[in-house]
């Protein structure tokens, strides 16, 4: 009965996911955003068009599902925010988490601005605002784009959905874990799906569809030898995922002690898998009849990212038959997948102020929310908006994340040697049990992939200013973000956790199988005491 | 279309979407085998209970 009361105390205090269910919703919906939609497409036909699938289901194998293992066994093992479970691991690790923390603050506030745009552009679709020049439209008198540099002009056209994105954003978190962003992804995510499956379906019904898809299929075998096709492999699988940088712990510490984690990983991360395949043979269909339409081949006509969603989509829908009915389908997807995204980053940071400081659930994502709904619109609903949001996406991304992870990895697997005891974790339950291929892959192969990819980014970012962009301006939002979110972990660890927050590792209920009635082991009678029935226990400290 | 795309495209999607069904099969078998009883399994919860 001690478990039980423990597991309710928990819940109560932190919230939690009613059922695992919900915590796979929430978990693709976290993984599916932006990226699977206008990435994926992009990167795969660059990379060798159907022989990518190759090196992506490799890295998808060895990489992306093992790492997404690793964030679940923290998570669901030291019942915890990022910061709460490194420490909780290892008081030293806690700055691990506060970066992971930091990353996430940074991302939500330029993310919502994407949200926005797209949310801008599902109402343009109704009468297709954007006229013939849909590129002079976006960046002119849509974002109103002038110089490179900082203009803080605000734009009423956009300030006024980020507005709207961010009302919905605050009270998904206030609502709290179960009830804000437990329902938005059970609802969410099948209405994305039917969604996303009804314009890939009208995609395929017009003229040139199959061009576009030959273009994106047609297997390019040689490009299996260039090591670059396996660098974007496994970073489009790393991206794509949601692993590393907090999210995946925070949402695995929700998710009941008695879960199949190892199971939900695997669904979790196909589902994704799934979703970008989608979407690769939705744009492609749609790329096939704008090339088509305007007489050129599909290799044209190919965007990813910005360009692909906001300047090659609506010229597909000015000329495509129900044109309205596709851009409308085809933003409102970008507007869930994101905002399902949106709030998984935020989370991280309220979780962990919530598990750090003494503040309730509301307090507590109002204080992190409102702030970071501030600095977003301040930057991000003015003409300069744009340019700011990629040199901080593209190094938040690349020297954040990619980054934390290495070193995350580096220390958990190294380090403090913690993936025996996690392993262990993941088994009592796991369907997919980790063994030591596990720990050769966490050990060995993803931390050199990850650290080769940092250290392509840091060559690439040294030789040629990103974006062709003013130092100044690389140096203050690329560089400086970057290095600023490193330096908070530092500066928030040291600082005390509220009264009740432990930082003994909690442990598990007891083992599977164990009678209702049985009494608890010695090591379960304690609310959060110590596990101390693997022989990994000493390695840890 | 091409055959080689043809085949890349079956492929792909057998591998990907088949490997999702195939996923969630086996987590939904290894709940069988995991039960404790009426109540406690994972799956008979609700999907939006508590919510």
């Amino acid at each position: 009965m001690a478990d039980q009361d423990v597991v309710a105390t928990e819940k109560a205090r932190r919230g939690a996911f009613s059922s695992r269910k919900v915590f796979i919703f929430a978990a693709i919906g976290s993984a599916v955003g932006l990226g699977n939609i206008w990435r994926f497409p992009y990167v795969a036909y660059e990379n060798g068009g159907g022989a990518f699938l190759i090196p992506y289901l490799v890295a998808l194998l060895c990489a992306g599902i093992p790492f997404l293992y690793l964030d679940y066994a923290l998570g669901h093992r030291m019942r915890g925010s990022a910061p709460l479970s490194f420490a909780r691991l290892s008081r030293p690790a806690e700055a691990l988490g506060w970066w992971q923390v930091g990353i996430c603050f940074m991302i939500a506030v330029y993310y919502a601005a994407v949200v926005a745009w797209a949310l801008s552009y599902t109402y343009f679709s109704f009468d297709k605002s954007w006229g013939s020049a849909p590129g002079d439209f976006f960046a002119g008198e849509y974002l109103k784009a002038g110089e490179v540099g900082v203009d803080l002009t605000v734009v009423m056209g956009v300030l006024v959905p980020m507005v709207i994105v961010w009302l919905a954003v605050i009270v998904i978190m206030v609502a709290g874990v179960e009830k804000g962003i437990g329902l938005v992804s059970v609802i969410g995510i099948p209405v994305l799906v039917i969604a996303f499956l009804a314009l890939v379906i009208r995609s395929l019904f017009l003229p040139g569809a199959i061009d576009g898809l030959e273009a994106f299929f047609a297997p390019d075998w040689s490009t299996l030898t260039h090591a670059g096709v396996w660098a974007a492999a496994f970073g489009q699988i790393f991206f794509s995922l949601s692993i590393g940088f907090g999210i995946m712990i925070t949402y695995s510490s929700y998710v009941d002690r008695e879960t199949d984690m190892t199971g939900s990983g695997a669904v979790v991360g196909l589902a994704n898998s799934s979703f970008e395949l989608l979407a690769g043979i939705g744009v492609f269909a749609a790329l096939g009849f704008m090339a088509q339409a305007q007489n050129v081949a599909v290799d044209e006509v190919v965007e990813s990212g910005v360009g692909l969603a906001f300047v090659s989509f609506p010229a597909i829908i000015n000329e495509a038959p129900w044109g309205a009915f596709i851009g409308v389908l085809f933003f409102a997807t970008l507007v869930i997948a994101g905002l399902t995204s949106l709030v998984s980053v935020l989370e991280v940071v309220v979780s962990a102020v919530r598990d750090k400081f003494d503040l309730s659930r509301k307090v507590a994502a109002a204080a992190v929310s409102v702030p970071c709904a501030l600095i977003s619109l301040v930057f991000f609903s003015t003409a300069s908006g744009l340019y700011v949001l990629d040199i901080l996406d593209y190094f938040i991304n690349q020297f954040g994340i990619l980054l934390v992870a290495v070193v995350s990895m580096v220390v958990v697997a190294w380090s403090l040697r913690a993936l025996p005891l996690l392993a262990d974790h993941m088994n009592r339950r796991g369907s997919i049990k980790l063994l030591l291929w596990w720990r050769l892959l966490l050990g060995l192969v993803v931390p050199i992939a990850l650290a080769y990819m940092v250290f392509n980014s840091f060559r690439d970012a040294v030789e040629t200013p990103y974006g062709g962009y003013p130092g100044w301006m690389i140096a203050l939002f690329g560089w400086g973000a970057a290095a600023l979110v490193m330096v908070l972990g530092y500066v928030l660890a040291p600082m005390p956790w509220r009264k009740d927050t432990s930082l003994e590792d909690p442990g598990l209920a007891p083992p599977p199988g164990a009678l209702p009635d049985s009494p608890p082991p010695a090591t379960a009678r304690h609310a959060v005491g110590a596990d101390q029935h693997t022989t990994t226990e000493g390695a840890r400290r | 279309m091409s055959a080689a795309a043809i085949v890349m495209m079956v492929v792909s999607m057998l591998v990907v979407w088949g490997g999702l069904a195939l996923a969630i099969v086996l987590l939904i078998r290894n709940d069988g085998r995991q039960d404790h009883g009426p109540g406690i399994g994972t799956d008979r919860e609700h999907l939006t209970r508590d919510l």
